[in-house]
């Protein structure tokens, strides 16, 4: 008779930790003794144990296991005899469990009574190769979807220049007031610092030569140019690109949209047109905003700082500025707007599934309308730079 | 057989003592108001559950169900009166003591609300990783076996967007059952579900019930499953916004006569198996 045990049974510590003793009655033949509480914070003999008894003698035919000194149980039991049934089941066994608690018996069956699904149990990670292709066919993919999104957004600007586009003015009212008036506050502080930056940034080379008075020039030109522009759709691309990326997001996992395209309405007309149209109308205005906000921040450091005279600011910002000046930088800010707006309803028309989903379209939005952003401002000034403007 | 009091409040409802009183109180629910600001949605709940039972929570749709299983799983403030759990109430407990209490509780909501970034195993898994010293591979194989129970061996390695609704909502009861609490909740568990899951559903409820002694609140107004499973059940009423019955749901089908109570056991009419044509005609309630 072969006797292993995980504890000494007779040890003085014995009734409060669970306890197994394995006993092999005849050659083939094995009794485990279960005693003490099996609790889940207690720690629990391995099913190991039982494995080398198993595989320590000749074949075992039955499994007898006796929990008869057990004094409490919780999840710990059900899962170790599972493991225990597991392994029978394996060396062909037969488990007698007639001395096991009427509960946990029951449990077991129910534990057993669906079989497992048996493709779903090992889903191997594929090697590099396969998830480098899949990778390809999933951004393919992508294009090719973003591609149709497009296409759906220029039909249905058509639509709306003939009248028919089916959209809420009321809607498209409300968009309009969350990207204008109310991105006013983040747009005023954001242009205002970098105005004050760039004045900063200059003044210190310039003030090398006396030449403070340019400040004004640069201040002007680059915020009208560049900045203006760049930090209104920066800063709409993080507030307004995410906002609508969530929205059209959680109406796509809510099945909203779906619920529009049974009605025959086109969700790109009724959604992401009112949201493009506004952006598109408001850009703009924030744009010309900030760039007489940023020209206020230029000023402020150089009246304070740099002994320039407002007069002084003033006359240099208006000779350096030109009318066409201005006109690039909303040229440039109507863009954003469309790249902002349009990169922030395909994440979210694009989302699907679940919570994360709506989670993943906003940071998509945002990531890919400053990225576009950026881009285009590389094209423009390539192409101005040709034009020489 | 239950017997009739209706002393207790004669004017309106009925009061059916419930076979099973013997049992020890597990949750009392003792004047309890519940208000959402000014508006009041239920006053004067008073009722307890006893261990072991299938308590129904019952009533018309809007009339504060699932705010009470929010109030009994400390997710609300009472307006007043008071939830105990075994004898404690939850907003008079704090920290460590609250956190234990909590964990005698198992939800499950009306949709799952599984984590969706985590797999099926995760997300059973999360609460023994936070609350149990338990080994990674351990954890797993509890997660297997709490799967298992409710017939979704295999599936370990599933996200939740990955399976149908029937299956989000066992996966979910096995999350509420990760810790092995006491109490476990059940928001509205058949609705949504075809007939033979919901059943499935039930029979796993029973079965849970007889073999671990778990005591079971269940929301639900679907008839087939409250008549099966409850042992024990409150009617909340949307006029009076207050409770009108309390029983085993077939001691009140058979001796409440209540019309309100009566309309809501039979489905509007007299005779349950109520088609189109049966509904027009037996509009007793």
């Amino acid at each position: 008779m072969v006797t292993l045990r995980s504890l000494p049974p007779e040890s003085p510590e014995a009734s409060d930790a669970p306890q197994l003793e394995i006993r092999r009655q005849s050659d083939n033949a094995l009794t485990l003794y279960l005693s003490g509480p099996w609790l889940l914070r207690e720690a629990v003999p391995s099913v190991t144990l039982v494995k080398e008894a198993l595989e320590a003698g000749g074949r075992v035919r039955r499994i007898l296991i006796d929990a008869g000194g057990v004094t409490g149980w919780d999840t710990a039991l059900p899962v170790f005899l599972r493991a225990v049934v597991a392994l029978a089941a394996e060396g062909g066994a037969h488990i007698d469990g007639s001395r096991l608690d009427e509960g946990v018996r029951k449990l077991l069956q129910l534990a057993a009574a669906v079989p497992p699904r048996q493709a779903a149990t090992p889903r191997a990670r594929p090697g590099l190769r396969i998830r480098t292709g899949e990778a390809a066919i999933r951004a393919w993919k992508r294009t090719a979807a973003f591609v149709v999104f497009l296409g759906e957004v220029v039909l249905s600007v058509g639509a709306l220049l003939s009248g028919r586009a089916a959209y809420r003015p009321v809607d498209f009212g409300l968009v309009l007031q969350e990207t204008g008036p109310r991105a006013l506050g983040i747009v005023s502080l954001i242009s205002f610092l970098v105005g004050l930056i760039l004045a900063f940034v200059g003044a210190i080379q310039l003030a090398r030569f006396g030449a403070q008075i340019y400040i004004a020039d640069l201040v002007g030109l680059a915020m009208a140019r560049e900045m203006g522009p760049m930090m209104a759709g920066i800063v709409m691309a993080g507030r307004t690109g995410a906002a609508f990326a969530a929205q059209l997001g959680t109406m796509q996992v809510n099945q909203e949209i779906d619920a529009l395209k049974t009605l025959g309405i086109s969700p790109v007309e009724f959604l992401v047109l009112p949201r493009i149209m506004a952006l598109v109308l408001m850009m703009p205005l924030l744009t010309l905003y900030a760039d007489l906000v940023g020209i206020g921040g230029g000023l402020t450091v150089s009246v304070s700082l740099f002994d320039l005279t407002l007069p002084q600011y003033w006359q240099e910002t208006v000779a350096a500025l030109t009318l066409t000046q201005f006109v690039i930088g909303l040229g440039k800010s109507v863009v954003y707007g469309a790249i902002v707006a349009v990169a922030g309803c395909a994440a979210g028309i694009r989302a699907s599934g679940s919570a994360s989903a709506v989670g993943e379209a906003a940071t998509s939005a945002v990531v890919s309308g400053i990225v576009a952003i950026i881009v285009a401002d590389g094209i423009f000034a390539v192409v101005l730079n040709a034009l020489d403007l | 057989m239950p017997s009739i009091s209706d002393a207790q409040n004669p004017a309106q409802g009925c009061w059916i003592v419930p076979s099973t009183s013997a049992d020890e109180v597990h949750v009392q629910v003792d004047g309890l108001t519940m208000a959402y600001g000014d508006f009041v949605v239920m006053r004067d709940l008073n009722f307890v559950v006893r261990r072991g039972d299938i308590f129904i929570i019952m009533g018309g749709s809007g009339c504060g169900k699932s705010t009470l299983m929010r109030h009994l799983i400390g997710l609300k403030r009472p307006a007043a009166g008071k939830v105990l759990i075994g004898g404690a109430s939850l907003w008079e407990t704090e920290g460590e003591e609250r956190d234990a209490l909590l964990r005698r509780l198992g939800v499950m909501y009306q949709s799952g609300a599984l984590w969706s970034s985590l797999t099926l195993a995760e997300n059973i898994g999360l609460p023994l990783e936070q609350f149990t010293d338990l080994s990674a591979a351990a954890i797993r194989e509890v997660a297997a076996y709490k799967l298992a129970l409710v017939g979704l061996a295999g599936f370990e390695d599933y996200y939740p967007s990955e399976i149908s609704g029937g299956m989000q909502k066992r996966a979910g009861v096995a999350r509420a059952m990760a810790l092995d609490p006491e109490i476990l909740f059940f928001d509205e568990p058949s609705a949504g579900l075809d007939p033979v899951s919901a059943r499935r559903l039930d029979d796993l409820i029973l079965e849970l019930r007889e073999s671990l002694r778990t005591t079971m609140i269940v929301v639900t107004h679907e008839l087939a499953s409250l008549m099966g499973i409850g042992t024990n059940s409150v009617y909340l009423d949307v006029e009076t916004r207050t409770q009108i019955a309390l029983g085993r749901p077939r001691g009140l089908l058979e001796g409440c006569r209540d019309a309100k109570v009566q309309a809501f056991l039979t489905r509007g009419g007299q005779a349950a198996p109520a088609g189109p044509t049966e509904r027009a005609n037996g509009e007793a309630g």
